[in-house]
């Protein structure tokens, strides 16, 4: 075999069961990648030996004819999921060194499906960024490279994830969504990102940042293997009361459903005031091939779209500034000695925290506090509803929503903002879906001017992940995307 | 009714008092977890990861503890909400390891309802309830095992709790502990709670204020965590001289939380309190709208066992019972049941009489519990029973009890045994009052000159010489006959 | 609104974060770039709309009253700083 990392995993899948590779090979071939491209700073622990003992049980397995879906499969854990036995910090100095007894729901799926635990992916500290630049280690890099070669960021915050699903450094990564955070970062490095319906995936033993956003999710080179990986990791989980109990639709087939006779809603709102113009072009392209493939393209329209991204300000904020009470250096993680508890506390979450972290954390405090709950969390949970009320509208006549995904390509790593603000713009395509809970793909569709990948957004109603791949599988088909950063064809500089 | 004012040095004061009562559901394993809610492990040995608040633990909510509350619900004629919601309540405590307690603010799971307290002149009265949400209990802080610092168990963390709230309607520290054993008495007929204050299954914050009658309510203190009827009474008392005090000494009363101190009796500042109190209250959004079918409901009030007041209201109008035997008797579920059996088929009134003196008398002696002592109601259906037929005298009866509370066995054959049986054959009493009467001429003359008084030691005179075992009404009616004759 | 250093104080405090003095008010401005902007939501009429907290359709899902976790301690104290006889050990809390 020639190149096995330029296997997808459906292929790696075929060729594994036809003995022409085996998990063994093919998981040295992405710990060797990732060693490679260590450098990009996507993966923050490399499980290397765990891998080939896993792999190894993969071809056992094969063997005797006993393969999951995702038997023999190399595979990126966001170091937001917990992972027995292997450090898992969220990428947070508070974290340091936590090492979790127990396995997340969604990784024990992918275990049992006979997926190989490849590391642990750099992401955003407790996933609060759009970049991966608040991680306490370092930023990941974007593989993707503009002509002056400067090291561009991979989104965020599962921004280690999409690097190394895009860098061949991983075949599949798991990443979650609060905002945006697998849809922006797949869009900015040129991969396939399906944020699923809220209550799809369990997020028990996924550290929490916003709890009634929180999604976990697939990163892959195509949607086929999204489809695939999609399939192992969801799934009702009696231990998370938010998960639900809505049988998974089968995704391989619908990846052959084609969009004939599908309305596909364009919003009048997704259009912004100086945005980038080569989004609006690869916007109006992915019209045109969803047309072309029998689709009825229907305009629509999403009145509350620009209050989203304020509420959710406010909302996953309020959330965070709670779930993250619990990190106060009692009984796990960081923790700096003083006098009283009450200084422990306060030295240890100003240590252990970082500037954005902090900063979310305050707002959040300040959003709940006496006097401003009305004001703030209500107010942003009643702008929800009628968030909520436009798609619920909008889905009565179209089944299926085409938008940018991010306003514009990744961007330099270490880009100067005086206003926080600036930076949550990333998110503004992506966090309808996480308020109202809905299904969402990002799809590569295309390169801008500078070489540098631009994805669309699918959304869909809710438990409808199918039309997601039914659709993102033309448009797959229709762009021809085959994803070559710069940083892997000619190695790391 | 007696008057509950309080006289000042500066005229009189009316105490308000509102109660929360922390009520641990009885349930064997915890609100939102699968450990074990029992008391009295090791260290931490009764700890899930979710009750530790490791990263990515989520809560999953125990039905049973749902229908416990509802049950109590119920059992104070309270509202069912049929949809509730559960919200954190956010601070930052050693013993709480989420970093907020689960519990419920805006949409309890049981709003409105009301309990009848019976108070020692045997009068009633009703008390409001608020509302009852669940709760999760906290951990506990241990600061006396090292110079400077605390060790934490988590064992108490996340075991359901039912915080019952009354209205400020009460006016006196009786009327507060009898609120509490009411509730109490009630929680244990369902089997919600198991009341148990020592181990701390029941605490009480007592919210305590005073002011003129008549006049708008006055600031009030909230002393927190009694676990005593007596600890009750004594922080209100201490709390209403010391704020009648203050207001007559020209100051104000701070509304603040306060501590008790068992061993003085009296209460202080927590220290703790120049922390402003700021929950930031909002719906947990680990978890959804708790929805209760109505069926659930219904199913659930059908089977609810007959309760202190029914069976109280019972004792009174159809047996004919005082209120305060009646109160005593179904204090508790288990009295209640013994009494029932006990005089079933016997003078209702003198079994209770028995019961309240002489059975919870010597109980309280031997520090036995009604279940483990030798009387059982048919015992003391059988003793009562020699009584009303004339077999024994109540003053031997008193004997043979505590033969039978003793080592057992029924009244019946103790009398036989020991040949107790009350004579009552005219013949023999006549023989003996005769000879007493032989013996004292001295008195039978005194008697007979007017000093009716004597009388009564004709009585004990005959009496002595049967060895109790005579019946006394006809001792006292030939005695009649014969020194009147 | 406007959030000042008292405030952020205030705030840091409930949140039992330290946040030096001179950093404080830095911290006022960021916040209220924040709350100016989060402000555009007055724009938007919600009376008599309900809050939507949770997006999930169905009701709370209920387990059974069976004892199936604890006993545990070992993963309990994995991972603690510092622990003593089974307890978490914490410097010394004062009422
Ligand atoms: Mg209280
Ligand atoms: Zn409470």
């Amino acid at each position: 075999m020639a190149d096995m990392l330029e296997l997808g995993a459906v292929e790696a899948r075929a060729a594994l069961d036809a003995r022409e590779i085996s998990a063994v090979e093919l998981t040295s071939a992405y710990i060797a990648a990732a060693e490679d491209t260590a450098g990009l700073n996507n993966y923050v622990a490399l499980t290397a030996e765990h891998a080939l003992e896993m792999a190894a049980a993969s071809d056992a397995r094969i063997a005797t004819g006993e393969a999951g879906l995702l038997e023999g499969v190399p595979i990126g854990v966001k170091d937001l999921f917990c992972t027995a036995g292997y450090t898992s910090t969220a990428c947070s100095n508070i974290l340091a060194g936590f090492t979790p007894t127990y396995e997340s729901t969604v990784t024990a799926n992918l275990w049992r499906e006979g997926g190989v635990m490849l590391g642990k992916l750099n992401c955003d500290e407790f996933a609060m960024g759009s970049a991966n630049e608040t991680s306490a280690y370092g930023p990941a890099i974007n593989p993707w490279q503009t002509a002056d070669g400067a090291d561009l960021v991979p989104g965020g915050s599962s921004g280690g994830s999409a690097s190394a699903v895009a860098a061949r450094s991983a075949l599949l990564a798991t990443g979650t969504d609060t905002g945006g955070s697998i849809r922006q970062p797949a869009a900015f490095c040129g991969v396939v990102g399906l944020k699923p319906t809220y209550g799809r995936c369990s997020r028990w033993g996924i550290v929490a940042f916003a709890s009634s956003l929180d999604q976990a999710g697939p990163f892959s080179r195509n949607v086929a293997d999204n489809a695939l990986m999609m399939q192992a990791m969801a799934g009702f989980d009696p231990k998370d009361s938010t998960s639900a109990d809505v049988p998974l639709q089968d995704l391989s087939a619908a990846l052959t459903r084609g969009v004939g006779g599908m309305k596909i809603g364009i919003p009048a709102e997704y259009v912004l005031d100086g945005m980038d113009p080569e989004v609006v072009t690869i916007w109006q392209q992915g019209q045109d091939w969803l047309r072309a493939a029998g689709a009825e393209l229907v305009d629509i329209s999403l009145p509350h779209t620009k209050y989203a991204l304020p509420a959710y300000y406010i909302i996953a904020p309020a959330e965070a500034s709670s779930n993250l009470a619990r990190y106060d250096g009692v009984r796990y993680g960081k923790r700096v000695e003083a006098e009283s508890l009450d200084e422990m506390y306060a030295l240890t979450r100003a240590e252990g925290f970082g500037e954005e972290v902090q900063r979310r954390i305050m707002i959040g405090t300040y959003v709940l506090s006496a006097g401003y709950y009305d004001a703030y969390y209500l107010k942003a949970q009643r702008v929800r509803r009628l968030i909520r009320n436009d798609f619920d509208t909008a889905f009565e006549n179209v089944d299926a929503i085409l938008t940018p995904a991010t306003p514009s390509a990744a961007f330099p790593v270490g880009r100067k903002v005086d206003d926080p603000v600036t930076n949550f713009l990333n998110d503004v395509f992506t966090v309808p879906a996480n308020l109202a809970g809905l299904p969402g793909m990002a799809v590569p569709a295309g390169m801008n001017g500078d070489g540098l990948p631009l994805g669309l957004q699918l959304l869909a109603r809710p438990f409808d992940e199918a039309t997601l791949y039914a659709a993102g599988q033309v448009l797959e088909d229709a762009a021809g995307f085959i994803a070559n950063p710069p940083r892997r064809a000619g190695g790391v500089s | 009714m007696t008057s509950n004012l309080v006289s000042g040095a500066t005229g009189d004061w009316e105490v308000v008092i509102g109660l929360e009562v922390h009520a641990q559901v009885s349930s064997n394993a915890k609100l939102f977890s699968g450990a074990s809610a029992t008391f009295g492990a090791d260290p931490n040995q009764n700890v899930s990861l979710v009750d530790a608040a490791m990263p990515g633990m989520l809560p999953v909510i125990n039905h049973e503890c749902v229908r416990q509350a509802v049950r109590t619900g119920l059992g104070l004629k309270a509202e069912i909400n049929l949809v509730s919601v559960f919200d954190r309540k956010n601070y930052f405590y050693a013993d709480l390891p989420q970093g907020y307690q689960i519990s419920q603010f805006k949409q309890p799971i049981v709003g409105e309802g009301t309990l009848r307290i019976d108070l020692p002149d045997g009068s009633s009265r009703n008390i409001g309830i608020e509302r009852l949400h669940l709760e999760q209990d906290a951990g506990k802080s241990m600061h006396d095992q090292h110079p400077s610092k605390s060790y934490i168990d988590l064992n108490r963390t996340g075991v359901a709790l039912m915080e019952i709230v009354s209205r400020p309607d009460m006016r006196s520290s009786i009327e507060a502990a009898a609120y509490v054993r009411k509730l109490r008495s009630i929680l244990r007929y369902l089997g919600t709670c198991d009341g148990n204050m020592e181990e701390g299954s029941l605490r009480a914050d007592v919210n305590v204020s005073v002011r003129r009658p008549g006049e708008a309510l006055g600031t009030r203190t909230e002393t927190k965590n009694l676990n005593s009827l007596r600890f009750i009474q004594q922080a209100i008392d201490f709390e209403v001289t010391r704020q009648i005090e203050i207001i007559e000494d020209g100051g104000e009363i701070d509304q603040e939380t306060r501590l008790f101190d068992t061993t003085t009796g009296a209460t202080r500042t927590m220290r703790s309190k120049e922390d402003a109190h700021d929950y930031r209250y909002f719906p947990d959004p680990d978890l959804l709208p708790l929805v209760i079918p109505q069926d659930e409901v219904n199913e659930l009030a059908a089977a609810l066992p007959e309760l202190p007041d029914q069976i109280k209201d019972r004792l009174i109008g159809d047996y004919g019972l005082s209120a305060y035997d009646a109160a005593v008797i179904t204090e508790e579920r288990e009295t209640a049941l013994f009494y029932e059996a006990a005089s079933a088929g016997h003078d209702r009134k003198l079994v209770a009489n028995w019961m309240t003196v002489e059975l919870f008398g010597a109980l309280n002696k031997s520090g036995q519990t009604l279940t483990e002592c030798n009387i059982t109601p048919e015992r003391l259906g059988g003793l009562v029973g020699l009584i009303s037929d004339g077999t024994i005298s109540g003053k031997i009866a008193k004997d043979v009890f505590a033969v039978m509370f003793e080592t057992g066995g029924d009244a019946a054959s103790i009398v036989e045994e020991k040949g107790l049986k009350q004579v009552s054959d005219s013949g023999a009493i006549e023989a003996l009052i005769d000879a007493v009467i032989a013996e004292n001429e001295d008195k039978v003359l005194e008697y007979r000159a007017g000093k009716d008084k004597l009388f009564g030691f004709f009585v004990g005179q005959v009496m002595k010489q049967s060895g109790g075992q005579a019946n006394p009404g006809m001792v006292n009616q030939i005695l009649r006959t014969k020194l009147d004759g | 609104m406007s959030v000042d250093k008292t405030t952020v104080a205030k705030i840091a405090r409930l949140a039992r974060i330290h946040v030096p003095d001179e950093r404080q008010q830095a911290i006022a401005t960021e916040l209220n770039g924040i709350l100016s902007w989060v402000d555009e939501l007055n724009e938007v009429d919600t009376e008599n709309v309900e809050p939507l907290a949770s997006v999930t359709g169905h009701a709370l899902p209920m387990r059974k009253d069976v004892v199936t976790d604890g006993d545990r301690i070992d993963e309990v104290l994995a991972n603690v700083p510092e622990s003593t006889g089974g307890f978490f050990v914490v410097p010394k809390v004062v009422d």
